[in-house]
């Protein structure tokens, strides 16, 4: 990201922010063979430094006890049957990272996929991982693992030289072999791991396979576990089941910030059975079965003090008047050039505000733990995207040290930035602490649209200048509460002043897919498309004309050729809009066509997104991603927002808060892959979300004439403007 | 609490149950059939679908009782059932298949669910339209956003059921 503006780099969310890497996985080396039987072992390090401090060259032997470095970025181990296990603290959450991992260690290792398993998120087994957010598993960690199966493929071809009295150069590898061409002599891995306890600690210089060669990274392998999902083997948290284990339920104020007055919790401990559980203000209860944990939970009685607070009506006056002065978003200037002279020279000026309102992640598996302590030692099942977090939070909460916390994170039912925190886990400890037996918790739906936490609502107000043909000379843009993320375009503009200034927040926020990328671009693409008319040009072309930068520039033609842009003229309620943006390292444009129809409904019958990240690991998943980000982004863009009104949430059902269901999927849906195989793979669960919702109201008003700059769109509010202006246009025929 | 006897995936099985207790709680809990998933508890995102009879129902507020003596079929014993397919030996019903071929999941949480209500579809509309998959399906959710996919999947396992039928 850095590389588009030198010195100037985006701070990262408030609520992004992370504590320094640190922990190792406190296991020595005779723990790991026990842990995971002969055979080679390849660490990765993280920080030359600490490389010097090791034994010269590459290989240690047998020497035990020897505690590990920190600073490992991945470790692998290859069996005595062959089998390569890789082990890294990144979480599936449905962005099919196991897929793409076990791709790449199968690329460099030359073994087949069904050879390689990935043990991931387990605090006790894999390495440390600040967490599975920002996009960074491929660019950082699938450039770990290429760099550990090189590594670890070198180490097999020293071995093989040392066994086959041959040198090294004449040696390759295939099909989990190591192949001497001249003889025809084989050597397999797994002959190689036999009987030994080989620790080799690299440093990834062995040169990795670039993108160009690859053979199975590159490819579209198919989920390589998809079976046990269509067959309902796989079992999520939610799923899991120990003997002995009790059912959770917790006892919730009656809204945010509510103090527990009093409580009665005598009729609760009568029903056999049950165990109630209270730690401070923490209430909770065990039971035989959850229906029974839910009578035990009504048993009890709570009085609650409330105190008033900010509703959604008055939320973003609210936020805008309660926020801290700006702040530059970014360790460099906020300012270049003069905003105010280049405003005041300007040929035309416009100034607009627009918001976005809180949404919920809703993922269908909600938050979910299992909690059994045994010896002291507690161990925690649960869906979280920051395993390692987790057992900080446990340990802190439960007063006990980390080296007595295992978390392990079975492949979960999505996050979109909603579970980084351990809640649910921290629950589940505590009520099998008390109960003395395992316990597991599994948030109710109304659970998880009220106590997880959302995306930030904000207001962001924009304020430019431009010339009659079409160059930008001025932009302000200010950011109130929603977040810093992609606050800054790649529009080349000379006199630009760009601040963010957070608020309080009445609800409880946090990370969402894409963070404030979203209504950055947002309000961003949308005052581009205003502008575009201000000065009478295409928007395409409006939009051309102002970028340089060759790959943003490469996915607005790629979009715009695709969807034939240019070709049907918009208006009669039918319209065509685009948008383009940046994010994480991430290049998209996406083109939305939208139909309406006499009651002001929209209907998105066409959208279209280019995408470029580099070399593309998996084009088929990669596709998955991008449709999959348009269809949840129409959610944000077009209906999805938290009601809520004095500490409560008054829409916490699917039958309140309405998402994206089949009807709503455009029935046209396409997606373009610029593929640069000369450029490092960045990540893509994120960004392809960026662009759809400005597109769409783009679209809206190409189609009305109206411009809506609140996200949803809120096509109930269109309608009501509509049915007022059915005079003016007909939407009937 | 009742002696309540229902027939799950073709197995006679009693449970001994209070009788308005949620099939889905009955499912997972007590027969540790744990496919079906909580979703939302009310219907709306049909993770807990499974089949009675022929039937798509939402488990979670289908009570116990209304199971009695019925066929019971979930995503568990959807490939024994699959025509021809022996029970064992692996062979996944044709929209299993096509689910796989597709790619049509992410998370996979809503996978289970999606299957079950798409095979009853497919029982009572062999050759659909798109138009007619959306509307049978619209109160399945997807977070992750395949739907695509899924009506890519469930036409391509109709063509597939229909070519086998005419075997």
């Amino acid at each position: 990201m850095n590389d588009a503006f030198p010195g100037f780099s985006i701070e990262p969310e408030r609520y992004e922010l992370q504590p320094a890497l640190s922990a190792s996985s406190g296991l020595d080396r005779r723990e790991f063979f026990e842990k995971f039987g002969a055979g080679i072992l390849i660490l990765l390090l993280l920080d030359e430094t600490l490389v010097r401090g090791q034994e010269s060259g590459t290989q240690t032997r047998g020497r035990f006890r020897q505690p590990l470095p920190q600073e490992i970025g991945a470790w692998l181990h290859i069996g005595e049957d062959g089998m390569v296990t890789v082990y890294t603290g990144k979480t599936e959450i449905g962005q099919n990272i196991r897929t793409s991992l076990t791709q790449v260690v199968s690329e460099e290792l030359r073994v087949a996929p069904g050879s390689v398993r990935l043990v991931m998120a387990d605090t006790g087994l894999t390495p440390f991982d600040a967490g599975t957010f920002g996009s960074q598993t491929t660019p950082v960690m699938a450039a770990h693992l290429r760099k550990v199966s090189a590594a670890c493929r070198g180490v097999l071809l020293d071995k093989s030289a040392e066994r086959l009295g041959v040198n090294r150069s004449s040696l390759t590898t295939a099909d989990g072999q190591v192949v001497h061409a001249e003889t025809g002599r084989r050597v397999k891995f797994g002959a190689l791991a036999a009987g030994q306890k080989i620790v080799a600690t690299v440093q990834g210089t062995e040169p990795v396979t670039p993108p160009a060669e690859w053979k199975i990274a590159g490819t579209s392998l198919a989920k390589v576990n998809g079976r046990d999902f269509v067959t309902g083997k796989h079992r999520y948290t939610s799923d899991l089941k120990l003997e002995k284990m009790l059912y959770g339920k917790v006892l919730r104020p009656s809204g945010f910030k509510a103090r527990l007055a009093s409580v009665d919790t005598a009729e609760a401990e009568k029903i056999p059975g049950v165990t109630v559980v209270r730690d401070g203000d923490f209430i909770g209860v065990a039971a035989l079965t959850p229906e029974l944990a839910s009578a035990a939970l009504k048993a009890i009685q709570a009085k609650w003090e409330t105190e008033p607070q900010p509703s959604r009506v008055e939320i973003f006056e609210y936020l805008r008047s309660h926020s801290s002065t700006g702040r530059a978003a970014g360790a460099g200037s906020n300012t270049t050039g003069s905003v105010d002279q280049a405003f005041a020279s300007a040929d035309k000026k416009l100034s607009q505000t627009y918001t976005v309102a809180y949404i919920a992640h809703a993922p269908l598996e909600p938050r979910a733990a299992l909690a059994e302590w045994k010896d002291s030692q507690l161990t925690v099942w649960t869906g979280t995207q920051r395993p390692f977090g987790v057992r900080s939070e446990l340990a802190e909460a439960l007063r006990i040290p980390e080296e007595r916390v295992r978390v392990v994170v079975p492949d979960t039912g999505s996050g979109y930035g909603g579970k980084h925190t351990g809640d649910a886990a921290v629950e589940a400890a505590r009520l099998a602490r008390g109960a003395g037996k395992p316990v597991k918790l599994v948030w109710t739906r109304e659970e998880e649209f009220t106590w997880a936490y959302f995306r930030p609502a904000g207001v962001i107000e924009i304020r430019s200048g431009v010339q009659r043909d079409g160059k930008i000379t001025a932009w302000e843009f200010h950011n109130y509460n929603s977040g810093a993320s992609a606050i800054r375009g790649l529009y080349d503009i000379a006199n630009q002043k760009i601040e963010f200034h957070p608020s309080p927040s009445p609800l409880r926020q946090g990370s969402y897919r894409a963070l404030a990328a979203t209504a950055n671009h947002f309000a961003r693409e949308t005052h581009m498309d205003e502008l575009a008319v201000l000065v009478g040009l295409d928007p395409l072309e409006f939009r051309l004309r102002n970028l340089k930068d060759p790959r943003l520039r490469a996915v607005l033609e790629a979009a715009a050729k695709r969807f034939g842009w240019g070709s049907a003229k918009g208006g009669q309620g039918r319209g065509f809009g685009i948008a383009a943006g940046f994010e994480k390292g991430s290049y998209i444009a996406t083109a939305a066509e939208v139909s309406m129809d006499a009651k002001g409904s929209v209907r998105v019958a066409r959208a279209v997104s280019a995408f470029e990240c580099g070399a593309v690991l998996n084009p088929d998943h990669l596709r998955n991603q991008i449709e999959g980000a348009m269809i949840q982004g129409l959610g944000g863009a077009l209906f999805e927002a938290v009601d809520f009104a004095d500490g409560r949430i008054l829409n916490a059902t699917f039958s309140k808060y309405r998402v994206p269901r089949f009807s709503d999927a455009p029935p046209l849906i396409d997606v373009v892959l610029l593929d640069r195989k000369d450029l490092p793979s960045s990540g893509a669960g994120e960004t392809p979300i960026v662009g759809i919702a400005p597109a769409v109201g783009n679209a809206i008003f190409d189609a009305t004439g109206m411009r809506l700059r609140s996200l949803p769109l809120a096509p109930a509010k269109l309608a009501a403007e509509l049915y007022g202006l059915k005079q003016a246009a007909d939407y009937t025929d | 609490m009742k002696k309540i006897t229902l027939f799950v995936n073709g197995i006679r099985r009693q449970v001994e149950s209070d009788p308005d207790r949620s099939l889905l709680q009955v499912l997972r809990e007590e027969l540790d059939l744990t496919g079906a998933k909580y979703g939302c508890g009310e219907g709306q995102c049909g993770a807990c679908t499974v089949l009675i009879g022929a039937r798509a129902r939402r488990s979670c507020v289908t009570m116990l009782s209304e199971a009695e003596g019925k066929q019971v079929t979930t995503i568990e014993g959807l490939a024994a059932e699959a025509p021809g397919a022996t029970p064992g030996a692996g062979r996944l019903h044709p929209l299993q298949e096509a689910f796989l071929k597709a790619g049509a999941m992410q998370c996979g949480y809503c996978t289970p669910g999606m299957i079950m209500a798409g095979v009853a579809f497919l029982q009572r509309t062999s050759n659909p339209s798109d138009e007619e998959i959306l509307r049978s399906m619209q109160g399945n959710v997807c977070r992750c956003g395949t739907y695509p996919r899924i009506v890519g999947a469930i036409r391509e396992a109709g063509m597939v059921l229909r070519k086998d039928g005419k075997k």
